[in-house]
């Protein structure tokens, strides 16, 4: 794509990096490229490897194969710490730094100024002082840092990175706790450190940002690379579907055999259902024996739909029905109660008990609807198990081994069988296939296609469009935490989900560019 | 200055509990008393700053008490049964518990092990070893135990500043010092305040570890020989329980369990109204010693509920304002 010439020689060269957890191939032979004095913008969805590729550049864990480029040098740290006296600084989310200090140790933390073994205070206040200056900050150096607002905090983090001979800086979601204001302040001190020759990677997912500051993006996908381009002559569209979309024509031609549209009996409805500030007030019906899909951007408030009609999140408006029947669900128990099943997007965390067995894990759920004084029999527990495992085709076959141990497909297989073992009639999917190798993608598929085919309702949410258009039969489409456009039938493709979600983007990254 | 409300706190509770005792009994506001009170917990301020640098840097050390059991046991039979001159004794066993101290240190960062269990193993190691060298409580006849026992800076109003008092307020000074001022210092908060975010900072924190556990260990070595010279003896039961007593000196004197804040200065406090309570119930001559302890939980348990409101407190998302100028 690189037909120009290289405005600037490359800082940071990246080559044919991989990185695999397990069965999980989380970085597939990625290139990267940095220049001195540019912004690079590092792109993708959740688990699109963003986060693996800085990890593995830096150090945080040893990398499978490639390698890496500092100034024409290769450099391969074994630490964050190495990569930093390598000129390597990265800024995290949570800011790295310790709250209990006062700003100016946090500055100066073990290179404090010291006379005949004593830290000279007051020295080092003054240049914590003269430091935070040069990023328009006036502060109280001597207080503790965590008295101070996230931003400040994040320009501290910045500023002891730079003050550390960093060349390079990675900003990893910088601004996704800082107000408009401050974002000004840190887009403001990153045009200034980038003027001064520093190559900064900014990992964000707010569009916006990305075409207000920087120069170049790079694309990643399930842990490969998707592409490079400038920012300023990448339309808002191309970039979305760089996200989110594959092959177009492959998809499309997928989407033929999917699904003839069916009228079906109303499973759950949900009636100007909304949270002030979580989602917007949104109409949903959900249909015995249909796949609703929905799509939209990282943090667009499809996690967020999803919460709410399963009970996790109270509403605090409109209208829930279950068989046409008004509900209120308070609470997951609420929603269990009436039939509905969720398999959350963070499985470790929010889903399975990695110590337990594949039939412990299983059983779970229905246990829970029963109540403990009406346990399972072992005996019932195993004809449980055995039955799932067999149905959903969970390998290795064996039900007493700890689900930890499983692969991701088949932790995967295990919390829907959990949900399935309650009979529910309503199954919410968050990112069903997350994490899972390619081969098992198809697998899930077939099952959600299945489960649909004995009359269950579903609900999925997926970045992977192409997949949500295989398996839909009608597509919610989000935005801005508002749903604004649903796509049934032959209206599911992916250009018209891309063009729902890039909808009023693209005037705004004209206006980005002028 | 970090943890200062809490050492105010502290403070106050001294000095309205000690004017409260002179009120009653006005013998206790005199030199000769405070001057036994230096004397009598002179080896808890000792063994209290080191634990002082544990507990801020996140850990915990159990051992303390049994290491000054096994220094007292040690010193004695050296001495009296080996023949070994006292300072070479000495020597001994404070190369012997720095060492034991690093060794856990080490244990707990090599093998990432809770410090709660690497010492409390380290605590029945050293009390069992102790009762292998000696069951029987050994006195200490050497004429350097009566020089120094004997020797005394004398006070206005006749209170006596004994020479083991005076070891301990040059290492609760040295202490503070050490912790406030010096990068070691500051690194020990900052371990305190996260493990992981102080290596990413550079702070060697393996190094550290071991190094704060084998102060902690020093001192107790130095706080038992204090001991012996206090009884004259060594005893492998002696100061079973001392470990409890230094973690609420600590506490009480506004270091936080939990780390990342506190101070040496406090600490001493803490000890000092650990000694108060003692006096006050030696002037009373009715109330039973064990008053002592109920009075220790009491502040105990008034301290911890401070610092959980304080810590709440802190948490409260308190902006101060950006002060950006750009």
């Amino acid at each position: 794509m690189e037909n120009s010439p290289d405005p600037a020689p490359a800082l940071v060269e990246v080559r044919g990096i991989s990185k695999s957890f397990g069965a999980v191939r989380a970085l597939q032979e990625v290139d990267f490229t940095l220049r001195a004095g540019e912004i690079h913008a590092l792109l993708g969805e959740n688990g699109a490897g963003k986060s693996t590729l800085i990890k593995a550049v830096t150090g945080v864990f040893p990398r499978d194969t490639g390698i890496v480029r500092l100034g024409g040098e290769e450099v391969a740290p074994r630490s964050a710490k190495a990569a930093l006296q390598a000129g390597i600084a990265t800024v995290y989310q949570e800011v790295n730094l310790l709250p209990n200090l006062s700003v100016a140790q946090n500055l100066f933390l073990d290179r404090q100024p010291m006379r005949f073994g004593i830290v000279r205070e007051g020295e080092m206040r003054r240049r914590a002082n003269a430091l935070l200056a040069d990023f328009g900050l006036d502060i109280d150096v001597a207080a503790p840092l965590g008295s101070y607002s996230v931003a400040v905090q994040h320009v501290t983090a910045i500023a002891r990175a730079v003050d550390l001979s960093a060349r390079v800086l990675i900003l990893d979601e910088p601004t996704a706790s800082l107000d408009r204001h401050e974002v000004d302040i840190l887009f403001g001190i990153m045009r200034q450190l980038a003027k001064r020759g520093i190559g900064i990677v900014f990992v964000s997912h707010f569009l916006d940002q990305v075409y207000e500051i920087s120069d170049r993006v790079t694309v990643l996908r399930n842990g490969r690379l998707v592409g490079e381009r400038e920012t300023a002559s990448l339309p808002r569209l191309e970039l979305i579907r760089m996200m989110l979309g594959r092959e177009l024509a492959e998809t499309t031609s997928a989407r033929a055999s999917a699904t003839e549209h069916r009228a079906r009996e109303i499973c759950a409805s949900f009636e100007n259902y909304g949270k002030a500030g979580y989602v917007a007030p949104f109409n949903l019906e959900l249909r015995h024996g249909e796949v609703v899909g929905l799509a939209g951007l990282l943090g667009s408030g499809r996690t967020e739909t999803a919460r709410l009609v399963f009970g996790a999140e109270r509403a605090d408006r409109g209208q829930a029905k279950v068989e046409g029947a008004p509900v209120r669900l308070q609470s997951p128990r609420d929603g269990v109660r009436h039939g509905f099943g969720y398999c959350p997007e963070e499985r470790k965390t929010d889903g399975i008990v990695a110590e337990l067995s594949v039939r412990e894990n299983i059983v779970l759920a229905l246990q829970a609807k029963r109540g403990l004084h009406r346990p399972l029999s072992r005996r019932e527990q195993d004809e449980i198990a055995r039955r799932y495992v067999k149905m959903l085709d969970i390998r290795p076959a064996d039900a007493e081994r700890p689900v930890g141990l499983l692969s991701g497909g088949n932790q995967q297989k295990v919390l829907l069988a959990r949900w399935l073992a309650t009979s529910p009639r309503l199954l919410v999917l968050d990112e069903p296939t997350r994490g899972i190798d390619v081969g098992a993608h198809a697998e899930i598929i077939r099952l959600i296609r299945e489960l649909c085919d004995d009359g269950l309702a579903l609900l999925v949410i997926s970045s992977e469009l192409d997949e949500i258009v295989t398996y839909s039969d009608r597509v919610v489409v989000l935005r801005d935490r508002a749903h604004v456009e649903e796509l049934a039938g032959e209206a599911i493709d992916v250009g018209n989900i891309l063009a729902a979600i890039a909808a009023d983007g693209a005037a705004i990254a004209h206006e980005g560019r002028a | 200055m970090k943890g200062l409300p809490p050492v105010l706190i502290t403070a106050i509770v001294l000095v309205a509990g000690f004017a409260l005792c002179a009120m009653q009994f006005p013998n206790i506001a005199s030199t000769r008393v405070v001057g036994n009170l230096l004397t009598d917990n002179a080896f808890l301020g000792i063994v209290a700053t080191g634990m002082t640098f544990v507990i801020i840097s996140g850990g915990i050390d159990l051992s303390v008490g049994s290491v000054i059991g096994f220094t007292t046991v040690f010193v004695a039979l050296a001495i009296e049964r080996w023949g070994v001159p006292p300072l070479v004794a000495f020597t001994a066993i404070l190369l012997l518990s720095a060492g034991f101290g690093a060794a856990m240190g080490a244990v707990i960062h090599v093998f990432d092990l809770p410090p709660f269990i690497v010492t409390l193993a380290g605590m029945f190691l050293a009390r069992g070893a102790s009762f292998l060298l000696s069951t029987e409580s050994v006195p200490i006849t050497a004429p350097v135990y009566s020089t120094v026992s004997d020797f005394a800076l004398r006070m206005p109003g006749g209170g006596r500043l004994t020479a083991i008092a005076i070891i301990m307020l040059v290492i609760v000074i040295g202490g503070a010092l050490l912790l406030h001022l010096t990068r070691f210092g500051a690194n020990v908060y900052a371990l305190g305040g996260s493990r992981a975010t102080a290596s990413l900072m550079g702070v060697a924190v393996g190094k550290m570890t071991v190094k704060i556990y084998m102060l902690s260990s020093l001192l107790a070595g130095i706080a038992g020989i204090v001991f012996s010279f206090y009884t004259s003896a060594g005893y492998s039961l002696s100061a079973v329980g001392v470990e409890l007593d230094t973690i609420a000196a600590v506490v009480i004197g506004g270091t936080l369990l939990t780390g990342g804040q506190g101070s040496v200065i406090g600490t001493f406090l803490g000890v000092l109204i650990q000694g108060l309570i003692q006096t006050y119930i030696n002037f009373d001559g009715t109330l039973s010693s064990w008053w002592t302890k109920i009075a220790t939980g009491i502040l105990l348990f008034a301290f911890i509920a401070l610092q959980q409101g304080l810590v709440a407190l802190a948490r409260r998302p308190v902006r101060k304002s950006a002060g950006a100028t750009s």
